[in-house]
């Protein structure tokens, strides 16, 4: 049996990715597809359904995932992660020169954050400074709305609008922040870490219970054997973002449950309950 | 032993700091622990995020530092000694360490590279040592990157000088032949290098040279040509027809024999003539800057040529069946086969003789009733593919 894999279609790079996997499948012995998604909302509806055995799923996809599939009587798990899927951080930055010292000074202020539905740069930044008790304003920058975050146009624009004043702070990835510093779109210095979300985790490949269990088993033994040493893959991994798929593990998305329901992004049947989201 | 530590002080990953974490863990084993030490407020953050981008792993000194002023620990992941598991030398840079048939995934890689494995097939199909190789080359190469003039300055274009009209139309004429032929010279090393295996840098880099050296020498018969006037002469079909069959010669071998060899060959006869009778100062020193060059590529084919009937002493003469090649079924047909009747060595048996070769050297225009601006028939020299 094909096993048959959802992935978002967020950048064109996703095309060369999955094709060069699924090639690499099908040479060792597994009979392998994928269909791309152009939001996680459908591909997550369509993996409960059954209508694909896993999906390359982003940390909100997945807490919806398992909602939908409790409410269902279904169960999903974690087939694996990259490497660098796990312990990231969100900081909440703000200029170097503004004042801001604590969250407390950013009452009255406006927050700058990536799309509604960016878990790094919305969900777990705002959760956190309010779990701070943090009062302010927020300005989204919705760039690729139904990506989850994927597209980090929302965040490079945040930053931006903290750099020209628009925004007191703005919320952004680790890496991301690291990145914007280090290409100049944050002039080294200019800004200044106000604070930063405890370490959570990013993407896993959801695989639901329906899955047929022979192929969902070698899909995991397979992606766990590739080697960073294999210059067929190598490639592939450096175009996905990983030096090593590893386990997947479901104690790093405990921040985000909270955060989506201290919001109200999904109710607890996975249903979209988030205002003004439309993906 | 206690670990050592990298003291970034208050150097910043947005400033440059990982340059020297890299460094540091380069010089331990896999598995092995670095501690870093710093001041800037975004050490750690900015550290775990780059140490999970490429493979480390990282994490806070217990208490907030240690006695060395450590705030965090790095132990190197394997990613950079895997990448590199596989590399292999791309022979090397010296020619003598050129090898005999590099694998396309080198690709472009410098000669003498340590190449990561894996990378895109490349087009390079001319990539065996044997093809394409000869052994005078690098020499050539250096001797034609010495040599190189510029056109402005190397000729004296304002030099005073009257011809009768009928000797300047004739001048004119056989500029305008000796551009068709130098742009197809041009073309065709043009196209040769773009098939050549980069790991033969200086067959790459003589042919680049002798595409500039063509082009440098279109431009100088050009001025010459219109140094009097605006119009140049006649171009025949016939003529464009047999150039057009070298562009066609997939092999490189042959393609450098008919080129270098036939056709340059004779176009140093042709020039030392127009040297010996230009009717002009500025003639005489645009033929004689173009034979220095022409010299050198008739050089290189000479070379390709000796060991080519050295490595590979069966390969078929003009007698035998070479009718798969473009070029040979060209000249077949008419245009090739009189550039090839006219090479030098068969000279004497009537092939450059102009009377005979006048008909078909003007076909094209006359024939058609192209315009020859009224101005005698020039001779004109053999019409050779070059």
């Amino acid at each position: 049996m094909t096993l048959l894999m959802g992935a978002v279609a967020y950048d064109a790079k996703v095309v060369p990715i999955w094709s060069g996997f699924r090639s690499w499948f099908l040479r060792h012995g597994l009979p392998f597809d994928f269909v791309l998604y152009s939001t996680y909302e459908r591909q997550v509806e369509d993996l409960i359904a059954g209508r694909i055995h896993a999906a390359w799923n982003s940390p909100l996809a997945w807490i919806r995932a398992q909602r939908l599939a409790a409410a269902q009587g279904r169960s999903v798990r974690p087939l694996v992660m990259r490497d660098t899927d796990r312990d990231l951080r969100s900081v909440v930055v703000v200029r170097s020169d503004s004042g801001i010292l604590s969250v407390d000074d950013l009452k009255g202020r406006t927050v700058g954050t990536g799309a509604v539905d960016s878990p790094q740069a919305t969900l777990l930044p705002l959760h956190h400074l309010r779990s701070l008790g943090g009062e302010f304003d927020v300005r989204r920058f919705e760039v690729g709305v139904g990506l989850h975050g994927d597209h980090i146009g929302g965040e490079r624009e945040a930053a931006r609008a903290l750099l020209s004043g628009d925004v007191a702070a703005a919320c952004l990835l680790d890496a991301d922040h690291l990145l914007f510093s280090r290409e100049g779109t944050l002039p080294a210095g200019s800004t200044r870490i106000l604070t930063t979300t405890e370490p959570y985790d990013h993407c896993n490949m959801t695989v639901v219970d329906t899955a047929p269990e022979e192929p969902v088993r070698r899909f995991g033994a397979l992606l766990g054997g590739m080697s960073y040493a294999d210059p067929e893959v190598r490639p592939l991994l450096d175009l996905e973002g990983l030096t090593a798929w590893v386990a997947g593990r479901t104690t790093g998305y405990g921040e985000l449950e909270a955060a989506v329901d201290g919001c109200g992004f999904y109710d607890r049947a996975g249903r979209i309950t988030a205002d003004g989201y439309r993906p | 032993m206690t670990d050592p530590v990298a003291d970034l002080r208050e150097l910043g990953f947005d400033q440059g700091a990982h340059l020297i974490v890299r460094r540091e863990l380069a010089r331990l084993p896999v598995g092995g622990r670095l501690r870093v030490a710093g001041t800037h407020e975004a050490l750690f953050v900015h550290l775990a995020a780059w140490c999970r981008n490429e493979g480390h792993a990282c994490g806070p000194v217990t208490g907030g530092g240690d006695e060395d002023g450590a705030r965090a620990w790095v132990v190197r992941g394997r990613a950079g000694h895997d990448r590199w598991a596989g590399a292999e030398r791309a022979g090397g840079s010296s020619p003598a360490r050129v090898v005999s048939r590099p694998p396309s995934h080198w690709g472009l890689a410098a000669r003498g590279a340590l190449v990561e494995s894996g990378g895109p097939e490349t087009p390079f199909d001319f990539d065996r040592k044997e093809t394409v190789w000869a052994e005078l080359a690098p020499r050539l190469y250096a001797q034609a990157a010495a040599r190189q003039w510029d056109p402005e300055a190397a000729v004296a274009w304002d030099t005073p000088f009257e011809l009768p009209a009928e000797i300047e139309a004739a001048v004119v004429q056989v500029m305008t032949y000796l551009v068709e032929n130098e742009q197809a010279a041009l073309v065709v090393p043009a196209r040769l290098l773009a098939r050549v295996h980069p790991h033969f840098r200086e067959v790459t880099q003589l042919l680049a040279v002798q595409a500039a050296d063509e082009a440098r020498h279109v431009e100088v018969f050009t001025r010459r040509a219109t140094l009097k006037g605006d119009d140049l002469g006649t171009s025949s079909a016939g003529g464009r027809a047999s150039l057009m069959s070298l562009l066609a010669e997939p092999d490189f071998s042959l393609a450098s024999f008919l080129l270098s060899v036939l056709g340059e060959g004779s176009f140093l006869n042709l020039l030392s003539f127009l040297d010996r009778h230009a009717p002009d100062p500025v003639t005489r020193r645009v033929v004689a800057l173009a034979h220095q060059d022409e010299a050198r590529h008739v050089a290189f084919g000479m070379a390709h040529l000796e060991e080519q009937a050295r490595a590979r002493p069966a390969v078929p003469g003009p007698a035998q069946d070479r009718d798969r090649t473009p070029a040979r079924r060209a000249g077949r047909h008419g245009g090739h086969q009189r550039g090839r009747a006219r090479r030098p060595d068969r000279a004497g048996r009537g092939g450059v003789e102009p009377g005979r070769d006048r008909p078909g050297a003007r076909g094209g225009a006359a024939a058609a009733g192209g315009d020859v601006r009224g101005a005698p028939e020039p001779a004109g020299p053999p019409r050779v593919p070059r």
